[in-house]
């Protein structure tokens, strides 16, 4: 049953991998390592986690998607595309003059819940949609994902207070940790170590997992939340261009983006093996 | 004001379970009615102003009609990017109520005074920017902003401003309220400066003047018609205000300046001087010349001029 599974979010990462790394090279767009190192999520949450429906993407009692970091615009408009939210023929179109789709993640495309780009905004937000559904016994949960540089914003830490205080079990957090934020290593910027015990001390239900490995990214987001009456919050160590042997863990594609020849390494990089 | 407005936000909900209040553990002694009454509605989020807008956010997304309520320049300033992004952008049904409009809290300090709040509000996409006149005009749009679709800023005084209007207006988002009417100028007010007006208006009489009193409550959308009408009527426009460049004065010289008019037009506004020393609201307002004297004195000069 695992393995009938994790063939579809390996497929899907893969696709949405190829997605992005096409959009950035054809509009010289940054954000391609940010984008990679949550492709593994996005799978997994998108193939099989998230009660949605994309013919119906206001249908009340849907799964919440927050993508609080919305720098990662091009794996989040490829997984809708992807999924069926949109034509794929819309990706190329990326960052172009009148395309709908903005360089930071836009409500204004279908299966979007909220604009992001400022960091620090998705966690508050998705507390709200979580303590209506909370208050009206209602079903369906809120995801947010996070990336690790934008937990220094201050904005976080008043959500994550507030969140284990209403009870907020239908409230899920994932955080990013690809361990290089925009301007440098985290540990030499804003140090988030040691983090799950951040969380625990703010009363959450944390989990840390290889936010690259599908079966534990399966595991961990099917048996959410961990603890009735408590937020969950799965730390999924991450690596910033995860899929691109040339981009891994590396700052400066943060910015850059790749050219043609690189765009054809990538693309043979991120193919899955036949 | 604060009491005209949770007690009409109290009626209201009675009727209507999608209006919520979220407070950042501020309002003592007037929001407490609301939690104990509705408490699957009313949430005490702590002292977290920008947590507070986007709470509210999600829950407007949701379906709700979520009021924000706390002091002065905490749930404009402190969140501001909140209301711009989440709250403006995504057009969602949060209101934002601020008591102590102005120098309300004058003895409390800079930090307290609301100076600054309306000039940000009415340049906002999709923000209606309120602030009443008086306690009945409190009432009357609270009630308003219920059914307005998209976000609102409901700036109020404090506690115990004087009743002005005398018979129930009719009050519309969007429209000025005319409470005298003159031929030699037209007093405009916005928020709890509409006493002095009034007050300048009666002054006014009593040596031959007549003069056109109107209360703006609503900054955005703005009664551009009532302004043009009042300057060809007239001829004289003074705007009073406890709030400084940005607000009413520089919302009413937008549709003048664009106008072709030739009006005679004095804006009186606080200076861009925070206090220095503690003051009450009379004492600090007096020092920025918003003053029924000061209102005097502007409408000579124009009328020199």
């Amino acid at each position: 049953m695992k393995s009938q599974r994790r063939l579809p979010a390996a497929q899907f990462a893969a696709k949405i991998r190829a997605h992005a790394l096409r959009m950035v090279h054809i509009s010289n767009a940054s954000h391609i390592g940010s984008s990679l190192s949550m492709a593994d999520i996005l799978s997994v949450l998108y193939t099989g986690v998230l009660r949605v429906d994309p013919g119906d993407p206001d249908w009340p009692e849907r799964d919440r998607l927050i993508v609080s970091k919305g720098h990662g615009a091009v794996i989040v408009y490829a997984a809708l595309a992807e999924r069926g939210y949109f034509p794929v023929e819309w990706l190329a179109e990326y960052c172009k003059d009148g395309s709908k789709l903005m360089g930071h993640v836009s409500h204004h495309v279908p299966g979007v819940e909220v604009s992001t780009g400022s960091l620090g905004h998705g966690l508050p937000i998705g507390c709200g949609m979580a303590l209506a559904a909370n208050r009206e016994r209602k079903p369906h949960r809120v995801f947010v994902i996070l990336s690790d540089g934008e937990l220094d914003e201050g904005s976080n830490w008043e959500a994550v207070l507030f969140a284990p205080q209403h009870e907020l079990d239908n409230l899920v957090v994932i955080v990013d940790y690809n361990k290089i934020q925009s301007f440098g290593a985290v540990k030499d910027v804003l140090d988030l170590d040691p983090m799950p015990a951040k969380w625990d001390a703010f009363r959450w239900s944390s989990l840390e997992i290889d936010g690259h490995d599908l079966g534990q990214l399966e595991s961990a987001l099917s048996r959410v939340p961990f603890e009735p009456g408590k937020p969950s919050v799965i730390i999924a160590h991450t690596v910033k261009g995860k899929g691109v042997s040339f981009m891994e863990n590396s700052l400066v594609w943060h910015y850059r983006f790749p050219d043609k020849d690189q765009l054809s390494k990538a693309l043979q990089d991120v193919e899955l093996p036949s | 004001m604060r009491t005209a407005f949770i007690n009409t936000l109290n009626d209201i909900a009675e009727h209507d379970n999608r209006v919520w209040l979220l407070c950042g553990d501020l309002g003592f002694s007037v929001v407490e009615s609301f939690g104990r009454r509705f408490p699957e509605r009313y949430v005490n989020v702590g002292v977290a102003e920008q947590n507070m807008t986007g709470i509210a956010a999600g829950l407007a997304a949701s379906g709700k009609i979520v009021f924000t309520y706390s002091i002065a320049n905490f749930p404009v300033m402190r969140c501001l990017e909140q209301i711009r992004n989440d709250v403006c952008y995504h057009n969602l049904n949060v209101r934002i109520v601020a008591v102590g409009g102005g120098l309300a809290y004058g003895y409390a300090g800079y930090a307290h005074h609301a100076m600054e709040d309306l000039a940000v509000m009415r340049v906002l996409p999709n923000m209606t920017t309120l602030a009443p006149g008086d306690p009945v005009e409190t009432e009357l749009l609270t009630r308003a902003v219920i059914d307005r679709p998209g976000p609102c800023y409901l700036r109020l005084g404090k506690a115990g401003e004087p009743v002005i209007h005398t018979t129930r207006p009719d009050v519309q988002i969007g429209k000025a309220i005319s409470l005298r009417q003159g031929s030699d100028g037209t007093l405009i007010s916005t928020g709890a400066t509409l006493g002095l007006a009034m007050k300048a208006a009666t002054e006014f009489a009593a040596v031959g003047i007549s003069v056109t009193v109107l209360s703006m409550p609503s900054l955005s959308p703005l009664d551009k018609d009532a302004i043009l009408t009042a300057a060809k009527e007239t001829g004289k426009i003074i705007t009073v205000e406890d709030h400084g460049l940005g607000g009413l004065g520089s919302a009413v010289a937008e549709v003048l300046a664009s106008s072709g008019l030739h009006t005679c037009f004095a804006p009186l506004y606080f200076r861009a001087e925070p206090a220095v020393v503690a003051g009450s609201q009379n004492m600090l307002q007096s020092s920025h010349g918003i003053t029924e004297s000061g209102i005097i004195a502007a409408m000579l000069s124009l009328s020199e001029s």
